[in-house]
């Protein structure tokens, strides 16, 4: 693989190989992202520093942020009820800002679990967690989840009780879900920052459940 | 392609039977990250929405989704919404694909010299 032109090993600064048409020769696609954008800004519609600074936003979004909610909702009853009640107002508190989205928390508990999907395209509370996971896209995920949820979620490793209820929440353009996962065992005393460091991505999902300690 | 009866089109897929969800998942490259801020700068200002963004999705069929990538759909769907506002012709957007075309045989290279 061509790969003189970089002085990296190929994978990205968080560990993850770029996808393969980084490297490779010019695509028709990435051709017309330069022309589009070009011609946005020289028609007044955006400036280079604007586009900047949207990405450089969308990058410092990650699961972290969620999970700082989530590890809130677990340490504060009262900050739970405001959670469920209304998710976008209760992330606005703590700072993070879901957009014009109604987001809604949805909350694991010892008889039921909720998983997201989104089987019209790809609706993910992206303001919260950062940009969906390829799978969250896939034909795969978005048709079987509501399907056959069970299975789903075994092949991400989750085997749920059969007495346990499943709730599978569709996502919409203007609705996004996110997961409360149950608290895990064993955790009390830990604070808020040690318990959301127990907060995974695919546990807000639905498609996990927390760590362990 | 002959219509659903049920008026259901290829996009609204839950429900239906696939295989293994996959497990691959990767970082995005910097034009991809472009598209997706652009699309966005976009919804913000006001130029065109989510659903006009959707709305070109869908549209370009079944084919699009299996052959293109997430952000190669993408950035053609910001191209035909920039189209029908007007913001810019297909005149002009053909010459500058060509410009960009020309600079150079790598992303770098064609994003770098018009800048």
């Amino acid at each position: 693989m061509p790969h003189d032109h970089h002085d990296h090993d190929g994978l990205s600064p968080s560990g993850h190989p770029y996808r393969a048409d980084q490297d490779t020769g010019l695509s028709y696609w990435q051709a017309m992202e330069i022309a589009v954008r070009e011609l946005m800004v020289e028609k007044g519609i955006v400036t280079e520093a604007e586009v900047a600074a949207q990405i450089d936003a969308m990058d410092a979004r990650s699961p972290a942020q969620g999970a700082a909610v989530v590890a809130r909702a677990w340490v504060d009853p009262a900050f739970r009820d405001r959670l469920l009640a209304d998710g976008s107002a209760a992330s606005a508190e703590m700072g993070f800002d879901v957009g014009p989205m109604r987001l809604i928390a949805v909350e694991n508990t010892e008889d039921v679990h909720n998983v997201v999907v989104c089987t019209l395209c790809s609706c993910y509370p992206r303001n919260l967690l950062g940009l969906p996971p390829d799978w969250y896209k896939s034909r795969a995920y978005r048709s079987r989840t509501v399907r056959e949820p069970r299975k789903v979620l075994r092949e991400f490793g989750l085997e749920l009780p059969e007495a346990t209820t499943v709730r599978v929440h569709d996502s919409t353009a203007d609705m996004r879900y996110i997961v409360v996962p149950a608290r895990p065992a064993g955790t009390e005393g830990m604070d808020e920052a040690a318990l959301a460091a127990l907060v995974t991505r695919d546990s807000m999902i639905g498609v996990g459940v927390a760590k362990a300690p | 392609m002959i219509p659903d009866p049920t008026g259901k089109r290829w996009h609204d897929m839950g429900g239906d039977l696939a295989g293994p969800v996959p497990g691959d998942d990767h970082d995005f490259a910097l034009w991809e990250k472009r598209v997706d801020a652009l699309v966005i700068l976009s919804g913000l200002k006001g130029v065109f929405t989510v659903d006009g963004l959707r709305r070109v999705l869908e549209d370009m069929g079944e084919d699009a989704f299996e052959t293109m990538t997430y952000y190669e759909r993408w950035v053609a769907s910001l191209n035909q919404n920039m189209l029908e506002q007007g913001v810019y012709t297909v005149a002009e957007l053909g010459a500058r694909i060509e410009a960009v075309q020309a600079r150079g045989t790598t992303y770098g290279e064609a994003t770098d010299a018009g800048a």
